[in-house]
């Protein structure tokens, strides 16, 4: 693969549907063997992770009244959120600096109806992305 | 009763793979308001623990399905929620691979990209939205919350010592 197929599977597996990496080993994978690399790369990727997931997950069913871990995973995500907050900052940066036009008013609904309504989630796409893309596409 | 129970598992992640764009971090509001609000197959805080313990872990953040699966049917549970959050997904991922470099200069697909751009970035704002409701208690917690945020920003550290740090903190009673 050469850097400029690699950045093309990168972008592409950011925005289709679904976890972003699982979605680049797939399209990784079956650039080399189709089907059967697309399945192995998957496999390998998810393999080892799911083992360790499920075990821990053993553990907090048996363990997870216990205040001492309680403590731990609410400090675990109190930073969590932080991370988060900085990668809405880093791609909110470009597209609220450069033009304020519709892409922060479809950013901002998307919260809003997510967020603060607690509409389901693909009502809320399936209203916002087809708005958003012709938004993108009259601007171009 | 069982059976129910997985084939919501099913049915809600598979639709919710169709829908999550911009991966793991932009799927947490929904599966919070399914988990904990529509099906109460967890508590608030049972939730903010499994995506705690799914940033821990290594690999994909999207393994916080198999968490939830785990929590609500065991093995069956786990093994079916995963399945169900990656394989729709995994499917259109294969099947566009093989299409889309015909149409790279293409304008709708330059309008597509650029179009769901600001609606993953919603979304991911709901995540955080939605998590620092049950993580932020006391402003210590807040504290830690915007800190982390800012050096998340500024520089590329390493997640997991932000995460060692706050878990110590979070022990010892800070947060």
């Amino acid at each position: 693969m050469t850097p400029e197929e690699f950045n093309e599977a990168f972008a592409l597996s950011q925005f289709l549907p679904g976890p972003n990496v699982v979605n680049f080993s797939v399209v990784f994978g079956s650039r080399f063997g189709g089907v059967a690399g697309a399945a192995v790369a998957l496999a390998g990727l998810m393999g080892p992770p799911l083992i360790i997931v499920t075990i821990l997950a053993m553990l907090y069913a048996r363990f997870g009244d216990l205040e001492m871990l309680g403590r731990i995973l609410i400090g675990i995500t109190a930073a969590a959120v932080g991370l988060l907050i900085a990668v809405v900052a880093k791609m909110a940066a470009p597209l609220f600096r450069t033009r304020w036009d519709w892409a922060p008013l479809i950013a901002i609904a998307a919260f809003i109806g997510v967020a603060i309504m607690q509409w389901p989630l693909p009502l809320v796409f399936v209203v916002l992305a087809p708005i958003s893309v012709a938004c993108a596409w009259v601007t171009r | 009763m069982k059976d129910n129970q997985l084939l919501s598992l099913f049915g809600y992640f598979a639709l919710l793979s169709l829908f999550a764009v911009g991966g793991a971090n932009a799927a947490i509001p929904e599966m919070h308001r399914i988990a904990v609000e529509v099906m109460h197959w967890m508590s608030d805080r049972q939730f903010a623990d499994s995506f705690a313990i799914a940033q821990v872990s290594p690999g994909p953040n999207i393994i916080i399905v198999t968490l939830i699966g785990y929590h609500v049917a065991g093995l069956p549970g786990a093994a079916v929620a995963t399945i169900a959050m990656c394989g729709p997904s995994c499917i259109v991922a294969f099947l566009v691979a093989r299409t889309w470099d015909r149409f790279k200069e293409a304008r709708w697909r330059i309008a597509i990209q650029a179009g769901l751009v600001p609606v993953s970035l919603g979304l991911i704002a709901a995540s955080a939205f939605v998590l620092a409701r049950s993580a932020d208690h006391n402003i210590y917690a807040a504290i830690t919350t915007g800190l982390t945020a800012l050096v998340g920003f500024a520089t590329r550290i390493n997640p997991l010592w932000v995460f060692a740090l706050s878990g110590l903190l979070g022990l010892t009673g800070w947060l």
